[in-house]
C-alpha cells in the first residue's frame, strides 16, 4: 500500500478512502470527530429546551402564548410569553429603526465621504467599539442615559403625546421604557451593522461609480445609482445580524428596563419585558419548575433568532449568486 | 470650419450649462454655525432643558437651511447633494457622542476607585454600602473560565474547520457549515439556558466555574471555526501539492505545513473569539452564580467574574457600588481592548507571511 | 451641437508623480481623433483629464487649460459634474448598472437631470439605442438586466446610456478591448456614425482601429518608465501612418518598439 499515496494523494483533498496510515487515519478521525461533536451538542440543546419546555407549558394554567404575567413559581403556575414577545419585538424594531440609517451614513461617510485618513482612523475606532462588552453599556446606558432621556420623554410626551405611542401614563417617572432601552440597543448594534455595511461599500466596483459620475451625477446621485443599489443586499444581512444582536440581548436590557407585566402601547412607560432580561431577572429566586418555564420561554428566542439568522444567511448566499453572475 | 462659426452663437449657453453660482466653501460651516446659534436660541427661548433637543433642533435647522439656501443659488440637484452630504456628516457626529461619552464615562468613572488595592483585593468582609473592596476574585473567575472555554472550544472548532476546509466535500460537511452558522446565532443566555438544564438540572453538578465555561465555549466554537475556516481557505492549494508531492502524509502536510502557513490569522480569530467571551454576561449569571470571596477552584463551588461583578454591583445600588461597577467595567474593556490589540499585532506581523501581500 | 476642444500647458498629477506633462492640442468638431502609445504612456490619463474624471482618482490633479470652444473647464466657478454632462465617457470594460434594466441604464442620466415623464423617456431611450445601434436587439427585453446582455452589446449600452444624455464631446476609453472581433467591429461601424454629431476622442492600443475610424491620431510616449508621458505628434491619420514627421512615432507603428 506504500505506493498508492503518491498515486492517490494529490486529488485525496476529500477522499477519506483513501487514507491508510494509522497517522492519517486519527487526524481524520479527529476532525470529523469534532465535527460531529457540534452536530450533537446542537441536537442535544434543542432536544433539551424542547424537553423541559414541554414539561413546563403543559402545566401552565395561563395560556403560554398570551398570558401576560410571569408567575411560574405560584400556585397554580401562571405565565405567558406575550409581553416578553411584544417587549422583544418592540424595542427591537425601536433599534433597527434608529441605528440602521445611521450605521448606512457613518459607513458611507468612511467609505465615500471621510477624507481617507480620518476614514482609516475611523474604521479602526469602529471596529474597536464592536468588541465593548454588553455589560459596559448595560451600566452607562442605566447610570448615564436613563437620567438624561428624562427632558426628551417629557418633549415627546407633551408635543407627540396624541400619537399614544409617545404617551406617558405617568409624566415624570425615569425613563427606564422600552423606548430607552431601544435607543441604547441602537447604540450596541450601530458598530457590527457600520462595519458589515462599510465591507459591502468598499466591494462596489469603481467601474460602476465612474459610469454614474460620466453622466455627470453628484456625489449623491453616484451613491443612489451605483452603491446602494448594488450594496442592498448586504445591508439588509447586515441589519439581520443587528436585529439577531438586539433580540437577544440580555444585560443591558436587565439593567435599563423596568419591567412589568404590562402590554403597553406607550413605549415611554417604564413596563413590559423582553425575553433574555426575564430569564435573567427571574432566574434567581426560580425553583426547578420556574427554571423549565423559563427554558420554555429561551426556546421561543432561540427560534425567533435562528429564523432572523437564517433569513440573512439566505440574503447573503442570494446576493452571492448575483454577484458571480455579473463577473 | 463652419462648424465652429455654427456653433459660436450657441456658447453664452454653454457658458450658462458649465457654470452657475456656487455658494462659497465656508457655506456649510456657516449654515451649521448659524443653526446651532438659532437652535440655542430655541432652547433658551422655550425653556428646554435637555442639550439633547438643542442638538436636534440645531440638527433639523441644518438640513433645512442646507437646502434652502443651496436650492435657491445652485439648484435643486446641488441641494439634494449637500444635504445628503451633511446628513452623512451628522450621522457620523450623532453616533460619536454617545459612543465617546460611553468611553469617557467609563474612563473618567472607573479611575475613580481603580487601584493596586481594587486589583488585588476581594469583597471579603466588605459591606456592600461601603467604600473599599476589589475584583481580584472576578479577574480570577474570568481569566479561568475564560481560559478553560478556550481550552475547549479552540481544539473543537480549529479541527472542525479543518475538516471543513481539507476533508468536507460530503453531506456531512454541508450539515455541519450550516449548523455552525445556526450556532453563530445563539443569543448567549439561550446557551447558558441549555448548559443550566443538561448540566446541572439533569446532570446535578453544582453551580461552577466549569459550568459557565462550557456555555462560553459553545459561544466561542463558532466564531473560531468561521475565522480559521477563512485563514485556511488563504492558503494555496499548490504548497499543499508541493508538500504531499515530497510524500509527506496528509495529516503531517497539515499539521506542519497549512496550519503553520495560517496560523498568525488563526491566533487572530482566536483572540477576537476570547474578546467577545470574556464580555459575556448571562451565562455567568445562570451557571457561576456570583461570589463575593475568592475562589481558585473553577470546578467547584460559585465564582465570580468582570462582568457578572459589574452587573452585581449595580444591582447593589449605592454610589459606593456604582464606584466599583464603573471601575470593573474599566478593567474589563481594557482586558478586551489587550486583546484585539494582540490580535490584530498578530494579525500585522504575520500577514506578509501567509498571504505575501 | 458638437464642440472644439483646444487643450493648452495641460499637466496632470497622481500625488507627486507627474503622470502627463504639458500637452497642447486641439480637437476638431464632428471629428475622430485617435489617441496611440506604448502602455502607461498617459493617453488614458489625458482622456480623462477633458471631462474631470482625472480628479476623481485620490490624489489626482491637474494644471494647465481645456477650452471647450471658449469655455475653460477647469476656469473658476465651472462645475466638474455639468462638464461631465457635456463631455460624455465610454469605459473599457463594458460597465452597466447591474442592478437596472437596459431600460433603466439608458435612462439613468435623465432621470438624474430630472426627467420624470415617461414619453420623454422612452422616445429618448428609444433614439438612443437606435443611435448606439442596438434598439433592434433589445427592444423586445427593454426590462431584462443590462448584465445579461453579451459584452459587445453592454458595451454599445454603455454608448447608448452616454449620448442619451446628448453631450458635446464623447470620450472613448479603449472601447473595444474587452471585446471580441466582430463586436468590436460594430462599434467601430457605430463610431464613423456618430462623428456625425458628436466630437470624438478614442484611446486605442489596437492601431489598425486608429488607422479605420480616426481622422486625426495622435501619438502620445514617455521617456523612460516612471517619468510623464508626453504628446509626440498629433495629425491627419493618414500622415501619421504613412509619412509621420517623428522618427518615434514611425518606430511604435511600424512595430519596432512598443
Amino acid at each position: 500500500m506504500d505506493a498508492t499515496p503518491t498515486a492517490t494523494l494529490p486529488p485525496a483533498k476529500g477522499q477519506p478512502r483513501a487514507v491508510t496510515r494509522p497517522g492519517d487515519r486519527i487526524f481524520f478521525g479527529l476532525t470529523r470527530g469534532s465535527g460531529i461533536l457540534l452536530l450533537l451538542v446542537m441536537a442535544a440543546i434543542a432536544a433539551f429546551l424542547t424537553f423541559r419546555t414541554f414539561s413546563a407549558v403543559s402545566q401552565d394554567h395561563g395560556n403560554f402564548l398570551t398570558t401576560f404575567e410571569w408567575n411560574a413559581d405560584a400556585t397554580p403556575p401562571v405565565f405567558g410569553i406575550a409581553v416578553l414577545a411584544y417587549g422583544t419585538i418592540v424595542s427591537s424594531i425601536i433599534a433597527m429603526v434608529i441605528a440602521v440609517p445611521v450605521a448606512i451614513g457613518i459607513a458611507l461617510f468612511i467609505s465615500h465621504y471621510a477624507p481617507r485618513r480620518l476614514a482609516g482612523a475611523l474604521a479602526y475606532v469602529v471596529d474597536l467599539l464592536a468588541a465593548v462588552p454588553s455589560i459596559v453599556y448595560g451600566l452607562w446606558g442605566a447610570l448615564y442615559l436613563v437620567p438624561r432621556m428624562q427632558g426628551l420623554t417629557a418633549w415627546l410626551n407633551e408635543y407627540l403625546g396624541w400619537t399614544v405611542v409617545f404617551k406617558q401614563s405617568n409624566p415624570g417617572t425615569a425613563a427606564r421604557s422600552l423606548f430607552t432601552v431601544g435607543i441604547l440597543l441602537a447604540i450596541m448594534i450601530l458598530p457590527i451593522i457600520t462595519n458589515v455595511s462599510r465591507e459591502v461599500f468598499r466591494q462596489v466596483p469603481k467601474a460602476h461609480e465612474e459610469a454614474a459620475l460620466a453622466l455627470g451625477a453628484t456625489r449623491w446621485e453616484v451613491v443612489r445609482t451605483a452603491v446602494l443599489p448594488f450594496a442592498r443586499s448586504g445591508i439588509i444581512s447586515a441589519s439581520m445580524l443587528g436585529l439577531g444582536r438586539a433580540l437577544g440581548e440580555t444585560m443591558a436590557v436587565a439593567t435599563v428596563l423596568s419591567s412589568s407585566p404590562v402590554l403597553t402601547a406607550h413605549i415611554l412607560d417604564p413596563a413590559g419585558g423582553t425575553f433574555a432580561q426575564n430569564i435573567a431577572s427571574h432566574f434567581g429566586e426560580a425553583t426547578n419548575f420556574g427554571r423549565d418555564a423559563l427554558i420554555a420561554s429561551g426556546l421561543v428566542l432561540f427560534v425567533i433568532t435562528l429564523l432572523v439568522n437564517g433569513a440573512a444567511r439566505l440574503i447573503i448566499a442570494r446576493r452571492k449568486e448575483y454577484s458571480g453572475a455579473n463577473a | 470650419m463652419s462648424a465652429v462659426t455654427q456653433d459660436a452663437p450657441t456658447s453664452p449657453q454653454l457658458h450658462a450649462v458649465l457654470t452657475h453660482r456656487r455658494l462659497p466653501r465656508w457655506a456649510p460651516f456657516g449654515i451649521a454655525v448659524g443653526a446651532v446659534a438659532l437652535g440655542a436660541a430655541i432652547g433658551l427661548g422655550a425653556g428646554l432643558t435637555s442639550h439633547v433637543q438643542w442638538g436636534l433642533i440645531a440638527l433639523v435647522l441644518f438640513v433645512i437651511g442646507t437646502y434652502a439656501i443651496t436650492a435657491r443659488v445652485e439648484g435643486r440637484r446641488q441641494a439634494r447633494d449637500r444635504v445628503a452630504t451633511s446628513l452623512v456628516w451628522a450621522c457620523f457626529v450623532v453616533a460619536v457622542i454617545p459612543l465617546y461619552s460611553l468611553v469617557e464615562t467609563t474612563i473618567a468613572d472607573g479611575l475613580k476607585v481603580l487601584n493596586t488595592d481594587f486589583l488585588t483585593h476581594s469583597m471579603g468582609g466588605i459591606i456592600p454600602t461601603e467604600a473599599g473592596g476589589g475584583v481580584y476574585h472576578a479577574i480570577i473567575g474570568t481569566l479561568e473560565q475564560v481560559g478553560l472555554a478556550s481550552v475547549i472550544a479552540v481544539p473543537i472548532g480549529m479541527l472542525t474547520a479543518i475538516y471543513l476546509v481539507e476533508y468536507g466535500r460530503g453531506k456531512l460537511a454541508q450539515v455541519v457549515t450550516f449548523f455552525v452558522d445556526v450556532m453563530t446565532g445563539i443569543p448567549s443566555i439561550v446557551s447558558g439556558l441549555f448548559i443550566l438544564s443538561f448540566w446541572i438540572i439533569i446532570l446535578g453538578f453544582g453551580y461552577s466555574g466549569f459550568a459557565g465555561s462550557l456555555a462560553l465555549a459553545i459561544l466561542m466554537v463558532p466564531v473560531v471555526v468561521r475565522s480559521t475556516e477563512e485563514m485556511l481557505k488563504l492558503v494555496p492549494n499548490e504548497l499543499r501539492e508541493s508538500a504531499l508531492a515530497l510524500g509527506v502524509p496528509k495529516w503531517r502536510t497539515i499539521l506542519r505545513v497549512v496550519l503553520p502557513t495560517s496560523i498568525g490569522g488563526i491566533l487572530t480569530g482566536v483572540m477576537l473569539a476570547v474578546a467577545r467571551i470574556a464580555g459575556e454576561t448571562a451565562p455567568v449569571l445562570l451557571l457561576v452564580f456570583g461570589n463575593q470571596l475568592i475562589n481558585n477552584n473553577p470546578f467547584s463551588g460559585a465564582q465570580s467574574s468582570l462582568p457578572f461583578y459589574v452587573f452585581e454591583q449595580y444591582s447593589l445600588g449605592n454610589q459606593y457600588a456604582y464606584d466599583r461597577a464603573w471601575a470593573a467595567a474599566l478593567v474589563l474593556i481594557a482586558f478586551v481592548m489587550i486583546l484585539n490589540l494582540v490580535a490584530r499585532g498578530i494579525a500585522r506581523w504575520k500577514a506578509p507571511k501567509t498571504t505575501g501581500r | 451641437m458638437a464642440k472644439r476642444i483646444d487643450v493648452s500647458g495641460l499637466t496632470a498629477y497622481y500625488g507627486n508623480h507627474k503622470a502627463i506633462d504639458d500637452i497642447s492640442m486641439t480637437v476638431e468638431p464632428r471629428s475622430v481623433t485617435a489617441f496611440i502609445g506604448p502602455s502607461g504612456c498617459g493617453k488614458s490619463t489625458f482622456l480623462r483629464t477633458l471631462n474631470r474624471m482625472h480628479e476623481v482618482t485620490p490624489g489626482g490633479r491637474v494644471e494647465g487649460k481645456v477650452m471647450l470652444d471658449d469655455e475653460n473647464l477647469y476656469g473658476a466657478g465651472v462645475d466638474p459634474v455639468a462638464v461631465r454632462r457635456t463631455v460624455g465617457m465610454v469605459f473599457q470594460r463594458p460597465n452597466p448598472f447591474p442592478t437596472m434594466s437596459i431600460y433603466d441604464n439608458v435612462a439613468a442620466g435623465l432621470r438624474l437631470n430630472g426627467t420624470k415623464k415617461k414619453r420623454d423617456l422612452d422616445a429618448v431611450v428609444e433614439k438612443s439605442l437606435r443611435g448606439a445601434n442596438l434598439w433592434n436587439e433589445v427592444k423586445d427585453r427593454l426590462n431584462k438586466p443590462g448584465a445579461g446582455l453579451s459584452g459587445g452589446q453592454q458595451q454599445r449600452l454603455c454608448i447608448a446610456r452616454a449620448i442619451a444624455v446628448e453631450p458635446q464631446v464623447l470620450l472613448m476609453d479603449e472601447p473595444c478591448s474587452a471585446l471580441d472581433p466582430i463586436s468590436t467591429l460594430a462599434i467601430e461601424d457605430l463610431i464613423g456614425e456618430l462623428k456625425e454629431q458628436f466630437t470624438i476622442v478614442i484611446v486605442t492600443h489596437n492601431m489598425q482601429q486608429a488607422a479605420r475610424v480616426s481622422d486625426r491620431t495622435a501619438f502620445f510616449n514617455l521617456a523612460h518608465v516612471g517619468e510623464s508621458g508626453r504628446l509626440i505628434e498629433i495629425d491627419d491619420t493618414e500622415r501619421i501612418f504613412s509619412n509621420p514627421s517623428v522618427q518615434a512615432t514611425e518606430d511604435y507603428i511600424s512595430g519596432r518598439f512598443g
